[in-house]
């Protein structure tokens, strides 16, 4: 970085320059950088729950299996579709507003948007379905212990009941369900933070905020969306899939 | 206590001169180094003082040599620490097979202690000296630990496990038994004492105590009354269970092709949490015991298990276990 | 010291820049936020003082005579978690880093101070609502918490205070993203990293702990706290959980957190034995890199505290290993600070003083070390007040004389005011004396074996309980005496130059207290880290800059 370049930045001054940076440049790659630490964060913030995930797991494997198993797969199969939809809509957003198509830019924001939205919903009616068979753990929802029916032997099949193998605990069903829980709300979490996030890009796109030489913040949006989904592509397999495998391959 | 301040615990275990010999080493080679470096610093604090406010004395940018010397040097010493403080740390943990067994249950704010031959004490534990002793010890509620800084013995007892900890006991005497990880209000009140006695008085005092039920019968009882009996058979000889007879410390083969040692925490585990691990050629048919039995009562059936073996193999025992003992496994 | 120029006409500076409480509530200035940190991390500091205090009363006699079990217990895990989340761990990065990791690279300010202006207002909420915990009843856990007591048995307001400890997390998290986007992106035109000094390398170091960190016991606590609320856990045996993962999570945080409170403190230390030797430091990329070893290293070490915790034994010598390992790193810097002081020309101002004691007592701590990375001493002394002894070396010997060095050492700098250098000196000294007698003693006391977190104990233990109170009564009316006088000295201290030690750091070539951008242009650094000029230029580096920049 010369001198000259420095200066030479300083006298185009670009309204979004805050005045503690020397040029658009740097403000740039400081916004970018920090979004990547704040997700080196978030990586550590749920290897806590992956560990227990992975201990609790090895210690129970059938009870693992018998929860997993209850999981809806079709749900979770539908929104990992979703989310990967909205990966690509959010990468065309970022896309566009970095050729100067706004329109675009704004039209695949919305899309992002409706598609998070639609995740939170075939999430929310997963839980909904835990909650009716008394699947929520501890006294999380008060008055609705975890207490789920359990499928008997020869009795015909109930969707509804969980299928426990004989002898295993319930209680490790219950340790594999509140780790569910866990790990999807505050996956949850993160979504409506993205949405919340993607909320203001919208307004200020639609404000023309954004520009070819100022979209910084898109970008970090961006960043911060696809790893939200990332998240979500360990969770599918973490917890729909791997108790299939073992059941019918076991 | 001889001195003002004393400055070392009694020494009244096989291990605790071990411990106090690496002690010494590491005290005299820290002390050097530490006296070393400060008395370098303060010389040339002294030496090199500011004489004038306009001295700017020579820059030195620093020597590869000397950092390499200096990062070397210190990692050979704390090796020489690592190795020695490894070996003894095994010999403390390494349970031997022999020796007296004495069942701990620790609860808010109290030691119970069982002896096998059935003599209960509360914060008080009677051993003889020059036996090797191994508590094996559970705990009703939060984390405890039994330390006695006479012997250099510290254990963690965590709940849902058994802790095994021992020590040999070399001079007879009184010393403090503390519990050493915090668990509530009267932690600093969990305490006690360890009496070391010769073997003759120790001899008088387990037969002055003796009209206790021990806990393998104690232990029996529970089998009958808990309705073991039903699927491992009346006498443990196996049913729709497996055989419980000379399981003990045995090699056990599961159903899924692993084999395990049959000892304390596998029983434990199998009465808690009897899926975990299933015997070959057994159907996962037992229900958990969890919060059916109490750690005392765990321990008791552990116990009675244990002294099974005791009858079943008399001859073996003589024998190297890990060959002679039978794979506990009864064909159906 | 040279001698002081009379008061200049009042320059426009960060302090007088703007006026009222909104101007400071609302500030984004980096230096302002600093003096917010630095106000509110006394006052917690001060009740984790007092509560140290009560605790050294109580232990006097072996009985337990002033306050009940309950409350002796919630004396302690008090006095824990205040000086630890509240105190040590912002100490140094927030008040002193947050001041001058800018000013030292040349820049404006951090490179968010909306978020540094946030982490803040969030350390201040974490603060708040612990506060509130200890008020309505307190909390007896020990500032550990380990599991299943603070799940299922305490009686005490566990959630409240872990709520508060999460919430502060984020500040830490917030400073540390703040420090290593700032150090990477923002160095003035010439600073490249082996020019940066050794200060902005220790912080770099301690943002990485604080960022990869910090995320893991947050999310240790808030399982914590659901499985307290809600009775869904992993951690609880009785739910089919393992009190020991606690440990694990926890430990994995907390131990790299000695790192946070002793790698700015050694930071501060690298300047002050470089500065007031008048020397370039023996080593700086070996010291620089050092710093980055410890950091990463102390990732690898959580183990350590649970040798006696029934890990495996083959898990116990691994750990064990790496700890020796982690040794070498902070040996190295020792080496080479005492190289440092090696034909120099050594100042005994007070910095120096507390930099000097910080390098005996943090030998010291480092030392005692050793015994517990040795499994069988410390199956022998962990759970004692031998480990009490050892983690105040560390963190009282190390992290609290480099704040109070830095504080003192930067003190013109920050406030414009020379603090008095008798009074100084003298309480460097009551410091130092009043910390070894109040903790050496105890290093004998843990290895006769009196057990830590005891409210009564056995009488043979008194005497050295009564050395200890003796000295912790020292050392507290040695704390009080630089509190006293660097608060006189805003008013009736001295008027410092804008480069009263005659030093070549970019923080000293601008006016004492700085401008709010700190520098009238962007400086262009031509120099290497710690290379003196003669002192008659020097002296008016700080002083003549800005007006030959505007002539």
């Amino acid at each position: 970085m010369t001198e000259s370049h420095i200066a030479t930045e300083h006298a185009a001054g670009h309204p979004a320059l805050q005045h503690h940076f020397e040029n658009m440049e740097q403000q740039r790659e400081a916004g970018t950088l920090g979004m990547w630490v704040f997700l080196v964060t978030e990586i550590m913030f749920f290897g806590g729950m992956f560990l227990a995930y992975m201990l609790f797991r090895s210690a129970y494997p059938g009870a693992f299996v018998a929860g997993s198993n209850h999981l809806d797969i079709n749900l979770g199969a539908i929104n990992t579709g979703v989310l990967i939809v909205s990966s690509l809509t959010m990468a065309l957003a970022v896309y566009s507003t970095q050729v100067g198509q706004r329109g675009m830019a704004v039209v695949f924001l919305i899309a992002t948007m409706v598609l998070g939205l639609t995740f939170l919903g075939i999430k929310s009616v997963e839980y909904r379905d835990k909650y009716r068979d008394s699947l929520v753990p501890g006294r999380l929802i008060p008055g609705r212990p975890f207490h789920p029916a359990v499928q008997e032997h020869g009795a015909p099949n109930d969707p509804h009941k969980l299928h426990l193998p004989e002898g295993e605990s319930v209680k490790h069903v219950e340790l594999f369900y509140w780790i569910y829980f866990a790990l999807t709300g505050v996956h949850a979490l993160h979504m409506i933070i993205g949405i919340g996030l993607l909320s203001f890009m919208l307004y200020f796109s639609l404000r023309g905020r954004y520009s070819p030489e100022y979209h910084a913040p898109i970008e970090i949006s961006g960043l911060y969306w696809h790893f939200v989904d990332i998240v979500w592509i360990f969770l599918f397999p973490l917890l729909y899939l791997l108790g299939r495998h073992l059941e019918h391959g076991g | 206590m001889q001195s003002w301040i004393p400055f070392l615990p009694e020494s009244a275990s096989t291990l605790s001169g071990r411990v106090d010999a690496l002690y010494f080493y590491l005290s005299g080679v820290t002390l050097f180094f530490t006296i070393l470096i400060s008395g370098v610093l303060i010389f040339f604090v002294i030496k090199y003082r500011r004489r004038s406010p306009f001295e700017i004395p020579r820059p030195i940018a620093g020597s590869h040599k000397l950092e390499t010397l200096w990062s070397i040097i210190p990692f050979l010493i704390a090796m020489s620490f690592f190795v020695w403080g490894t070996r003894v740390y095994f010999a403390q943990y390494r349970v031997p097979k022999d020796g007296i067994e004495v069942y701990v249950v620790a609860k808010q704010w109290m030691w119970k202690f069982q002896h096998s031959t059935g003599q209960r004490e509360i914060n008080e534990l009677h051993v003889p000296v020059g036996r090797k002793v191994k508590l094996i010890m559970a705990t009703e509620d939060v984390i405890h630990d039994l330390f006695v800084p006479a012997f250099r013995i510290k254990a963690d007892v965590v709940p849902g496990k058994y802790v095994t900890e021992w020590f040999e006991a070399t001079k007879p005497g009184r010393y403090h038994l503390f519990c050493a990880e915090y668990c509530g209000m009267n932690h600093s009140g969990m305490g006690g004492w360890v009496i070391v006695m010769e073997p003759t008085d120790f001899d008088n005092w387990l037969s002055g105590n003796a009209n206790q039920q021990s806990a393998s019968s104690a232990g029996q009882q529970l089998y009958q009354s808990m309705g073991c009996a039903s699927c491992h058979g009346a006498n443990a000889e196996g049913g729709r269970g497996p055989a419980l007879q000379g399981v003990f410390n045995s090699q056990t083969q599961l159903n899924n092709g692993q084999v395990v040692k049959a000892d304390e925490n596998y029983l434990r585990e199998s009465i808690i949490n009897p899926q975990a691990k299933i015997v070959s050629g057994f159907g996962p048919i037992m229900p958990s015991f969890q919060g059916q039995v109490t750690e005392e009562q765990l321990l008791q059936l552990t116990a009675y298990v244990r002294s099974l073996s005791a009858i079943s193999r008399p001859a073996t025992n003589a024998a190297p276990p890990a060959t002679a003992a039978p794979v506990a496994t009864p064909q159906r | 010291m040279g001698t002081f120029t009379k008061p200049t006409a009042p320059r426009v500076n960060y302090i007088n820049a703007e006026h009222g409480l909104k101007s400071w509530l609302l500030t984004k200035d980096h230096k302002r936020i600093a003096l917010l940190y630095l106000g509110s991390i006394s006052f917690f500091f001060f009740i984790g003082s007092l509560y140290a205090i009560a605790i050294r009363l109580e232990l006097l006699t072996p009985q337990g005579d002033l306050v009940q079990s309950s409350t002796y217990n919630k004396m302690f895990t008090q006095h824990g978690i205040i000086m630890v989340f509240f105190f040590l761990i912002p100490s140094i990065p927030a008040t002193l880093g947050n001041f001058l990791v800018p000013m030292m690279i040349g820049a404006k300010d951090l490179a968010f101070p909306r978020l540094n202006l946030l982490s803040w207002y969030i350390y201040i909420a974490g603060g708040l609502i612990t506060i509130y915990a200890l008020l309505a009843g307190g909390v007896d856990t020990g500032w550990t918490f380990y599991t299943p007591y603070s799940t299922t048995f305490s009686n005490s307001y566990v959630v409240a205070t872990g709520l508060g400890i999460f919430i502060n997390g984020f500040s830490s998290i917030l400073t540390g993203l703040n420090f290593i986007v700032t150090i990477h992106t923002m160095r003035a035109p010439g600073m490249t990293w082996y020019r940066l000094p050794l200060f902005i390398w220790a912080h770099y170091a301690t943002s990485l702990v604080m960022v990869l960190g910090t995320p893991v016991i947050a999310i240790t606590i808030l399982l914590l706290a659901f499985e307290r609320l809600a009775h869904v856990g992993i951690f609880d045996p009785a739910l089919g959980g393992d009190p020991v993962l606690f440990q694990h999570l926890f430990w994995f945080y907390s131990h790299p957190a000695v790192y946070i409170m002793v790698l700015p403190s050694m930071g501060v230390v690298s300047e002050l034995i470089a500065n007031f030797s008048r020397k370039n430091i023996f080593g700086y990329k070996f010291v620089a890199f050092s710093s980055l070893a410890i950091a990463v290293f102390g990732f690898l070490v959580w183990g350590h505290h649970l040798f006696v915790a029934s890990q495996s034994v083959y898990a116990g010598m691994i750990f064990s290993f790496l700890s020796f390992a982690v040794a070498i790193p902070s040996a190295i810097k020792v080496f080479n600070w005492t190289a440092t002081l090696y034909r120099g020309s050594i100042s005994w101002d007070t910095p120096m003083l507390y930099a000097l004691g910080f390098i005996g007592l943090f030998t010291v701590g480092g030392m005692t070390g050793l015994f517990l990375a040795s499994l069988a001493v410390d199956v022998h002394v962990s759970d004692t007040y031998f480990i009490v002894a050892h983690f105040h070396f560390i963190m009282v010997g190390g992290a609290l004389f480099g704040y109070l060095g830095g504080l003192h050492y930067w003190w013109p700098k920050i406030s414009g005011r020379m603090y008095p250098e008798g009074w100084g000196r003298f309480s460097a000294l009551i410091v130092f004396v009043g910390f070894n007698l109040t903790f050496l003693p105890q290093f004998v006391l843990g290895y006769l074996g009196m057990p830590r977190r005891y409210h009564v104990y056995p009488p043979e233990f008194q005497v050295l309980h009564v050395l200890s109170t003796a000295g912790a009564s020292i050392l507290g009316v040695g704390l009080l005496i630089p509190l006293f006088y660097l608060i006189w000295t805003l008013r009736y201290g001295p008027v410092a130059e804008a480069n009263p030690w005659h030093l070549p750091g970019l923080e000293w070539r601008t006016s004492s207290p700085p401008p709010t951008e700190n520098f009238e242009s962007t400086p262009i650094v031509t120099w290497e880290a710690y290379e003196f000029a003669p002192v008659e230029e020097l002296k008016v580096i700080g002083k003549f800059r800005p007006e030959a920049e505007k002539a």
